[in-house]
């Protein structure tokens, strides 16, 4: 099943807050083996003007990806979840994210091609604090590999 | 200018504890069956995981945790993770590219994975160390 390309240019209502735990921040960092101390000590944070504990550059892929479902799982959009592999992934930072962040996604639909049997979708997130301040601007393609 | 050559080795292991850290529970990721049912060579690394790693190299370079402002890639390549103690290995190196006036440092970067590239157009912007 191919993506339909009239969803290109579709956004999506913004997403309820993420919280973000500064044990997920530790797990995660842990999970990368990034030991730098500002990822797992709040002093060390603090010591880089950090109000807690900094997270890795990707970790916002944890809040993105978890919005993107309202796309993923939209049946309108027919994606095969089981066939979907990473195209291209990019974060533009206004300032990193900390542990007591609340993050709200608001998603867009950039871009949906098919070519050679094979799906491509590129999504742009605008990663804010709930009061509209920017945080992290993601922009992620995926591909949904075509039967054959 | 060359940065230090970094390299990283990957397991099955590493797979499963970075869907636990992550949230990503693609099978593709810890089932060769369903890997291999959807085309590929067996269970893959996921690409978030490999830009994770080259990421780390990338703040180790800058000397600092909150260096990245600005950081992506494409993926070219799976990374083919087996099922044995030894896992595989990812190779990573940089040039930086341009140092601007306004204290960025940007940086291009190559990953390979037995020889073969795994990202292409990988690209970060670092605050200058120092």
């Amino acid at each position: 099943m191919s993506l339909d390309p009239s969803f290109v240019g579709r956004t999506y209502p913004p997403t309820a807050p993420y919280q973000v735990g500064r044990e997920k921040i530790r797990e995660f960092a842990t999970a990368i083996g990034a030991a730098e101390p500002a990822h797992h000590d709040p002093a060390a944070a603090r010591a880089l003007g950090h109000p807690d504990v900094v997270a890795p550059p990707t970790f916002p892929v944890l809040v993105t990806m978890a919005a993107s479902r309202q796309i993923i799982e939209d049946p309108d959009l027919g994606v095969d979840y089981s066939r979907v592999v990473h195209g291209d992934q990019r974060f533009a930072y206004t300032r990193p994210v900390v542990a007591g962040d609340e993050l709200v996604c608001a998603n867009t639909i950039e871009d949906v091609s098919t070519r050679g049997g094979h799906g491509f979708l590129t999504t742009r997130t605008e990663v804010t604090t709930p009061a509209g301040e920017p945080v992290v601007t993601v922009w992620s393609k995926i591909v949904v590999r075509g039967e054959s | 200018m060359e940065l230090p050559t970094k390299t990283f080795r990957v397991t099955r292991a590493d797979l499963v504890r970075y869907a636990g850290a992550s949230g990503d529970f693609n099978p593709i990721h810890w089932s060769d069956r369903i890997a291999t049912t959807v085309g590929l060579p067996g269970v893959i690394a996921h690409g978030m995981f490999t830009m994770a790693l080259v990421g780390r190299a990338v703040a180790e370079w800058a000397g600092a945790a909150d260096a990245v402002v600005d950081y992506g890639v494409r993926f070219t390549r799976p990374v083919v993770v087996p099922d044995d103690d030894e896992g595989t290995e990812i190779e990573v190196t940089a040039a930086v590219r341009e140092v601007t006036d306004i204290g960025l440092t940007r940086i291009d970067i190559t990953a390979t994975c037995r020889g073969e590239k795994v990202l292409s157009q990988a690209r970060a912007t670092i605050r200058t160390p120092g």
